[in-house]
């Protein structure tokens, strides 16, 4: 979306290749292949080796555009508004008596439904109803905390998506990294800061281990990590229960319940009110639940976006997505790539872990810790289209339904859980681009019309 | 980067694999029982546990009464232990000088079976099992397992993954208590979740079918929205009018009349609902036909080979439609087992991902009917031994019980229970060139 990964020349394919000093006799390999690529006349009449399906339709999703994912939204938000006319009571009761007076069914249903999003615009962006700015943008703030490790566990699912790999053991990934981090949080006492970081460092390894494991099985004896990511959700989630209850493992001393010690507090993620407020001395500042991870999830999504876009591991990440048949010609070790893209995607994942664990939720934690962000991070990955600031920006918009979600169930009675179907309706519609221009009769890209119009695609098309 | 890296040159690289006839000598099944034996033999020399273990093998309300069969814990261990042992060298044997070089699938049934007699022996020591109940509570946590996996066979031999079970189910068991409340009928019910099933399955089968969306995409997205679903309309729908919405009448239980009075198997089996009883059928249904009739075949060459099938004249995408809203509609009576026979009423997220486990039954029996079967069984039998165990106060702890079928699932994939092959399209759409 907004990073640019548009068309990568050929010049710059090769490079990434000849770069590459071990892979240099498949480079040739490339240069051939990027020959016929560049020029369209040549690439046009032959039918090129098509990819294994799963990766064209990865690519498909990715290659859909902006437009789309805004009208899947607005679409979503219409179904989402359906259901709050439809279970409001007020609109029930007016219905009743809707021949003799429809002005009123049609004004209830107006007002559930303004009522409703006026809430979730409230929780989640702006309250004005709050005299001052600080506490007026404080649901900023909150969609901001929720969207954290929506996108550290997104840009993990979205790695490996790029890779043509389903990671659906965000869960799995999420307890183990809380596990690890809340270990270290409680165990060793460290300076301020250093422990927090030494903490973000164990759940990444945790995350990155509990992913690498799937690699490993994928690349060894070609397991579908679809199944044995989910099969790994539940281990780790019975794993961690059962230490949970377990004295002298992570069940915290004194107590029955299968819940961990509270973090030390050298070991919290600094909070964004503290950080405000020592930077700018007598600048007045709310009580945020903001922190520090924030900031490393700014720092992850850069990292992700150099490792796809510039480095030449993430080269060849999107060549094994693209093609594993044709990356294992041009001399791309495919099975080292799976193994690879899920240590980085379940160390990813560890973050949104550590988030949880370090930064909202400090006072100790049960096996639901992961409060489904693990699921909830595909979806963010598939709306951000795998791209990390695709994902930065859907993770936000996420958190912010999720932020204005209380907010809507508290101030208007409409449960939390419309907010999974809004989300899953958005990535359906967004999965089936053809779906949504046939609601919105839009022109098919690359249909005549649409090329007719943009005079720079016209030789395309007759040389087709 | 939308066609980059792919050419004629490179298509021919990708070479094809060459097709040797030799006799493999499949080692992993000896040393995964010879893993198991060791075990066995440490158990019962280093942990032993003193007294007796006693099976109790009819209910109070049987004509004819067995009696309970004590077992001395101690010597009863060692003995299977050594069996076992003999077993696992037997089984080195047929590896190392049978015609196949495979350990012969009786052999790994008998140490099954054999195993977990000696693990409820030892488990069990100085209080009584009551295997009528095991076996009940392992039926009844299975039934929607088994339908679920029913629903997955016949979905992946058709070329569909269906990772949309657990939506299914949900949907099923969400729609089977509204109708069934609503309509005073438990029979409506059923047929409503049947429909409920097939919606699900519609919404799977157009979108991977027509739009070309990835089928693991649309499947885990289809059961957020009907977790989202279900669980909006029963916080703000079926909460606040639970008598009028949400207590279905249940189906009653139908004695089946000879065959209920089998000591053992009789109150296990054939004392069900008629939920129960339409498995039994499905079971036997979805094998025969898959197996042994016309529609099986077309089925199951559209899964192995959609282009093969086109070019004789099957309609690849109608069969794969309309299999897979099948797949629903028996998926979704799994769903009502839940409303209408064992819990009563809709809770929120109440199959508590058997969706999933019953996916893992499908490849664990080989997308194959009665294997996927024996599969739902095993990891309801599992489930269950948590719970029995955690009466008696169980040596292991319960997670590592419940752990297992995940466990084991996972070995299965990663092929070192034996081999697991998916139908060849399985998960791949086909467009017609």
């Amino acid at each position: 979306m907004t990073d640019n990964q548009k068309p990568v020349t050929g010049a710059k394919i090769a490079s990434g290749f000849a770069g590459e000093p071990v892979q240099s006799p498949s480079g040739a390999h490339a240069n051939g292949v990027d020959a016929n690529q560049v020029d369209p006349i040549v690439a046009a009449p032959t039918e090129p080796a098509p990819p294994p399906a799963a990766n064209r339709i990865i690519t498909e999703i990715l290659g859909g555009n902006a437009m789309i994912s805004f009208l899947a939204i607005v679409l979503a938000l219409a179904i989402g508004s359906v259901l709050i006319a439809f279970t409001n009571p007020a609109v029930q009761t007016s219905t009743g008596y809707f021949l003799s007076r429809p002005g009123d069914t049609f004004s209830a249903i107006a007002n559930a439904i303004v009522g409703a999003y006026a809430a979730l615009f409230q929780g989640s962006v702006y309250n004005f109803e709050r005299s001052d700015f600080i506490n007026g943008i404080k649901p900023l703030t909150e969609t901001l905390t929720f969207a954290t490790p929506l996108i550290a566990a997104g840009l993990g699912v979205a790695l490996a998506f790029r890779v043509g790999l389903f990671n659906i053991g965000g869960r799995g990934q999420i307890i183990i990294a809380a596990a690890c981090a809340g270990w270290v949080s409680w165990s060793f006492p460290m300076p301020y800061f250093l422990h927090m970081l030494v903490g973000v460092l164990a759940a990444v390894v945790g995350g990155a281990i509990w992913g690498g494991l799937v690699g490993l099985l994928k690349a060894r004896t070609g397991a579908h990590e679809v199944i044995v990511t989910i099969m790994l959700n539940y281990v780790a989630y019975y794993l961690v229960s059962f230490l949970l209850r377990t004295p002298g493992a992570l069940q915290a001393s004194g107590s029955n319940n299968p819940k961990s010690p509270a973090a030390l507090d050298t070991a919290i993620m600094p909070n964004l009110s503290n950080l405000l407020s020592v930077l700018f001395p007598g600048a007045p500042v709310g009580t945020f639940r903001l922190n520090f991870s924030f900031v490393l999830v700014i720092l992850a999504t850069f990292l992700v976006w150099y490792i796809l876009t510039r480095s030449s591991l993430g080269f060849r990440f999107r060549v094994v997505g693209q093609n594993p048949n044709a990356a294992r010609v041009a001399g791309i070790d495919v099975n080292r790539m799976y193994i690879v893209a899920l240590v980085i995607s379940g160390g990813l994942v560890g973050l949104a872990g550590a988030s949880q664990v370090l930064g909202t939720n400090t006072t100790g934690f049960t096996a639901g810790i992961d409060g489904g962000i693990g699921f909830d991070a595909i979806t963010v990955a598939l709306l951000g289209r795998s791209r990390p600031w695709g994902v930065f920006f859907s993770g936000i918009l996420f958190g912010a339904l999720k932020a204005g979600g209380y907010t809507m169930q508290a101030s208007q009675g409409v449960p939390i859980e419309i907010i999974l179907v809004v989300q899953s309706v958005i990535v359906l519609l967004i999965a089936a681009p053809p779906l949504v221009r046939s609601i919105f009769r839009l022109p098919a890209p690359g249909s005549p019309v649409r090329a007719a119009r943009r005079p720079g695609r016209l030789t395309e098309v007759v040389t087709k | 980067m939308s066609s980059t890296l792919s050419s004629p040159a490179l298509a021919g690289a990708t070479t094809s694999p060459v097709h040797e006839k030799v006799i493999v000598r499949d080692w992993k099944f000896p040393v995964a029982l010879d893993f198991f034996a060791l075990v066995a033999l440490i158990i019962a020399f280093a942990i032993p546990r003193a007294g007796v273990s006693a099976f109790r093998l009819s209910t109070d309300s049987d004509v004819l009464k067995l009696a309970p069969v004590m077992m001395p814990t101690t010597s009863t261990v060692i003995v299977v232990a050594i069996l076992l042992t003999v077993l696992a060298v037997l089984s080195h044997w047929f590896v190392l000088r049978g015609k196949v070089g495979r350990t012969p699938l009786w052999l790994t049934a008998v140490f099954a079976i054999l195993v977990l007699f000696a693990f409820l022996t030892w488990a069990a020591s100085g209080h009584t099992i009551q295997v009528p109940g095991l076996l009940i509570g392992t039926l009844t946590l299975s039934v929607p397992l088994i339908f679920g996996a029913l629903g997955g066979v016949i979905s992946e031999r058709v070329g569909v993954v269906n990772v949309a079970i657990e939506g299914q189910l949900l949907f099923g068991a969400f729609s089977a208590a509204i109708v069934g409340t609503v309509t005073h009928s438990p029979f409506a019910g059923l047929i409503a979740a049947v429909i409920a099933g097939v919606l699900v399955s519609f919404v799977l089968a157009a979108f991977s079918i027509k739009y070309i969306v990835d089928q693991v995409i649309v499947g885990v997205v289809l059961n957020v929205l009907v977790t989202g679903l279900t669980s909006f309309f029963y916080a703000k729908v079926l909460t606040v009018d639970a008598a009028t919405l949400n207590s279905p009448e249940r189906f009653a239980a139908i004695d089946i009349p000879v065959l209920s009075q089998i000591p053992l198997i009789g109150p296990v089996l054939f004392r069900q609902t008629i939920i129960v009883y339409v498995m039994y059928i499905a079971i036997f249904a979805v094998w025969f036909g898959l197996f042994k009739t016309r529609w099986g075949l077309r089925v199951r060459a559209v899964g192995e080979h959609p282009t093969a099938a086109d070019t004789v004249g099957i309609n690849v995408k109608r069969t794969r439609f309309w299999t897979v809203s099948l797949a629903g509609a028996i998926a979704g009576i799994g769903g009502a087992y839940y409303t209408l026979d064992v819990v009563g009423s809709f809770n929120k997220e109440m199959t508590n991902g058997a969706g999933f486990i019953a996916l893992a039954a499908v490849i664990f029996g080989r997308w194959d009917p009665i294997r996927a079967t024996l599969a739902g069984l095993l990891f309801g039998f599992a489930t269950n031994l948590q719970n029995a165990l955690s009466i008696i106060g169980s040596p292991v702890p319960s997670e590592f019980m419940l752990m297992l079928p995940y466990v084991v699932t996972i070995f299965a994939v990663a092929g070192l229970v034996g081999r697991v092959r998916a139908p060849a399209a399985s998960g791949k759409p086909y467009i017609k060139s």
